[in-house]
């Protein structure tokens, strides 16, 4: 497809921290820095500064759009905000910082390439920080910023910028991200955001829009094994076109890898083997097609698969299991209880399960397993289950391939979305062999 | 690997192919929220992607407030020929017809009256679930949706109290009587839809386009002139929406840039002619696109309650 003359690339990053520590007047900042906020925009800024601000302008109230947000000054859901610069495109979720709304956080988060967590300098490292970083560890977000803001109310010390970096390093490497930068920022006066700030000679490292900008993102889709969760089966009903008599298309959109015509396939969990005979898409057939692409598989054989089932390639094979470890966050007020049946969400796949035992509790003071296994998960609270499902599941351990790796669980009855979790490498891969049979 | 990678519209179109397969596989009597704008034209060439070779497994329903542009509702009624769709139409003369709803003394527009006459078409037609083309980009109360919205029995929805929403997995349960909302269309902007339009080589309706317009002044905005009162012996449904002596009136090279009815849409001056100006003219434009929308207008939370109620 031919590419416009404007951006390409799409990045998705969260902000988050604690209350005031200036989460959505650095969003306000970045858009009216970059040009991105309108005059309608601006006036209606000024306006409610005018009323309610003393003349200040308040750039929070941008994404602040609920009216009980407004009145109370907080973040209560995530905001999304679009802006563009001559780089890049970016989806922004601007995520709660209270700890009530921890769910909300992981919300913004699950979807970012990029996460930035906001400390403010006075008060250095604090519980909710470790929390942010925990869970941007945890949702297996590749890129994190650190932004140490209101570096003013602290004179722009280089060392006070330096002892919150140690604070942070002090705990990274219990996590899993591979890629941290350091930015002191004045969100309010607009330091180091988008302009670079001459406040503080002592640091060489790009602006935090410059990051955003330029930090490698290409690579974060897994293109190793292919996946394909049928999502829907294209059965045309008496159609004109006689070619489509028989057109039997099977619809998804690529978790993981690479698909060509020709290529073997398993579908899973029957274990049926075939061959891919043709991609379709609207716009005509494709010989290969690529995660996260959506697309329409039709097979040489007429073989049983529907919703559900999952397609993998004959090579590096996802796992199969109806007893699964994983971790959970908790997102609702009545508690987590083990032995309790809810309903499961995985690719496609809606089932039964049930919570056979809760192993830990993770402690957001230390960054680990509390010693004693918990009699319940509380709202906001991040622990590692065991699990049952009422059919065997096709998957991915969530550090190999977000999409086949992670799940939902919704209450029956109020249909409440209670938890996202995070499913651990099978320990026994799907063997072919088992069902080998040629159709 | 740079063959593999999607550009951002690439990567808009197969979130929302997603989603609307995944609304076709979960709801038993979904419908797509057809107007003929240019977002739901949008919609349906998604829905097209998704669900070709077999047909759209969904009809179209639109909302009609009685002011709407003729160019509009021709545009519509042919682009669901064109796709072999059925078309369902609910207006709110209708609803008053039936008692659904009541004319609001001394309020021309008909904006907030769509609420009653959507949710009685969900309930008329059992509907569980209805696609719209909003985007979070358009306004702040939006910027908070989800793609998959749930709105209770009353057809409310309840900002506070979110399902959320994480990865890709949608959680589409819905008991008898409830109902949602999906918007495939939550991370494009005004941007992505008209270059999609482009790339695409969508057809629009013609009043996107600059054309010679009456327009007269009213709250800061230059508002069509309707059409002349038939003088069919019925009341003048425009009434209240006509310019008065003190309002000033102006021929205008103009075109929309959202479209409501006639009496809620702005005209702004453009001579904006093809897909390709109207990139340009948007791409340096200083106000938002529901900078020219009347209905946003009333107050800060305008949006916010409208929805709270069941608008869509």
């Amino acid at each position: 497809m031919p590419h416009s003359q404007h951006p390409i690339e799409l990045l998705r990053f969260n902000t988050c921290g604690s209350v005031d520590d200036g989460k959505s007047t650095l969003i306000g900042r970045l858009l009216y820095d970059s040009k991105s906020i309108m005059e309608d925009q601006m006036e209606a800024l000024e306006r409610s500064a005018d009323i309610t601000g003393g003349g200040q302008v308040n750039l929070a109230n941008l994404t602040d759009g609920l009216r009980a947000e407004r009145e109370q000054g907080i973040t209560i859901d995530v905001a999304y905000r679009y802006f563009a610069t001559p780089r890049r495109k970016f989806i922004v979720a601007d995520t709660p910082g209270h700890v009530q709304y921890t769910r909300n956080m992981v919300t913004g988060a699950s979807t970012a390439n990029l996460s930035i967590v906001l400390v403010d300098a006075r008060l250095g490292v604090i519980e909710q920080s470790r929390r942010h970083t925990y869970i941007a560890s945890l949702l297996r977000i590749p890129h994190l910023i650190v932004a140490i803001n209101k570096m003013d109310l602290m004179d722009w010390s280089e060392a006070r910028f330096t002892e919150i970096r140690h604070q942070f390093e002090s705990f990274l490497p219990r996590l899993d991200i591979k890629d941290v930068k350091f930015i002191p920022i004045s969100a309010l006066n607009g330091d180091n955001v988008v302009e670079r700030s001459g406040h503080t000679p002592w640091y060489e490292g790009p602006t935090l829009l410059g990051h955003l900008e330029s930090v490698h993102i290409a690579s974060d889709w897994n293109l190793q094994g292919l996946r394909f969760p049928v999502q829907w089966v294209n059965r045309p009903n008496n159609p004109t076109d006689k070619t489509l008599h028989d057109f039997r298309g099977l619809s998804g959109q690529i978790s993981g890898g690479i698909v060509k015509v020709g290529q073997k396939i398993l579908v899973l969990p029957s274990g049926q083997r075939s061959t891919v005979k043709e991609i379709w898409t609207c716009d005509g057939a494709v010989p290969e097609a690529f995660c996260p692409q959506s697309v329409t598989l039709q097979l040489e054989h007429a073989i049983d698969c529907s919703r559900g089932d999952m397609i993998a390639g004959t090579e590096e094979l996802p796992g199969v299991a109806s007893e699964f470890e994983a971790h959970v966050v908790w997102m609702h007020q009545r508690p987590l209880v083990p032995g309790k049946k809810y309903f499961l969400k995985h690719t496609a796949n809606n089932c039964r399960a049930v919570v056979t035992a809760l192993e830990s509790k993770v402690s957001f003071d230390t960054l680990e397993n509390e010693t004693e296994p918990p009699a319940q998960l509380a709202l906001n609270d991040i622990g590692r289950i065991r699990l049952k499902t009422a059919k065997p599941l096709i998957f991915d351990g969530y550090r190999t391939n977000r999409l086949t790796g992670s799940f939902i669980l919704t209450e029956e009855g109020t249909n409440h979305t209670v938890a996202a979790g995070m499913l651990e490498g099978p320990s026994e891969l799907y063997k072919p062999e088992y069902t080998d049979f040629a159709i | 690997m740079s063959s593999y990678h999607l550009d951002h519209l690439q990567y808009l179109e197969t979130e929302a192919i997603h989603v609307l397969r995944e609304v076709a596989a979960s709801f038993e009597r979904p419908a797509i929220l057809f107007s003929g704008g240019k977002d739901s034209i949008c919609i349906l060439r998604l829905a097209e992607k998704a669900f070709r070779p077999s047909e759209i497994p969904m009809p179209f329903l639109n909302v009609e407030t009685g002011h709407e542009f003729p160019e509009l509702i021709d545009f519509r009624d042919r682009r669901a020929k064109e796709l072999g769709a059925k078309l369902i139409v609910r207006t709110v003369d209708d609803a008053f017809a039936k008692g659904l709803a009541t004319p609001t003394p001394g309020q021309v527009s008909r904006n907030q009256l769509q609420i009653p006459v959507l949710l009685g078409a969900i309930e008329e037609f059992r509907f569980d679930c209805c696609i719209g083309g909003a985007r979070r980009d358009e306004e702040k109360a939006r910027a908070k949706e989800r793609f998959f919205s749930f709105r209770d029995a009353f057809g409310q929805w309840d900002p506070k109290n979110q399902r959320p929403e994480i990865w890709n997995l949608y959680n589409a349960r819905v008991n008898p009587g409830e109902n949602m909302r999906v918007f495939p269309l939550s991370n494009w902007t005004e941007m992505d839809v008209w270059e999609y339009i482009q790339r695409e080589k969508l057809e629009v309706p013609t009043i996107y386009f600059s054309h010679t317009r009456e327009c007269f002044r009213r709250g800061g905005q230059w508002l069509p002139v309707p059409p002349p009162h038939a003088t069919n012996g019925q009341p003048d449904v425009y009434a209240g929406a006509r310019p008065t002596a003190k309002e000033p009136l102006k021929t205008m090279v103009c075109r929309v840039r959202t479209i409501a009815d006639m009496i809620s849409t702005g005209m702004i001056d453009s001579p904006a002619s093809t897909v390709d100006d109207i990139i340009r003219e948007v791409a340096a434009a200083r106000i938002t696109e529901r900078g020219t929308r009347a209905d946003d207008k009333a107050s800060e939370a305008a949006m916010e309650d409208r929805k709270k109620a069941g608008y869509f």
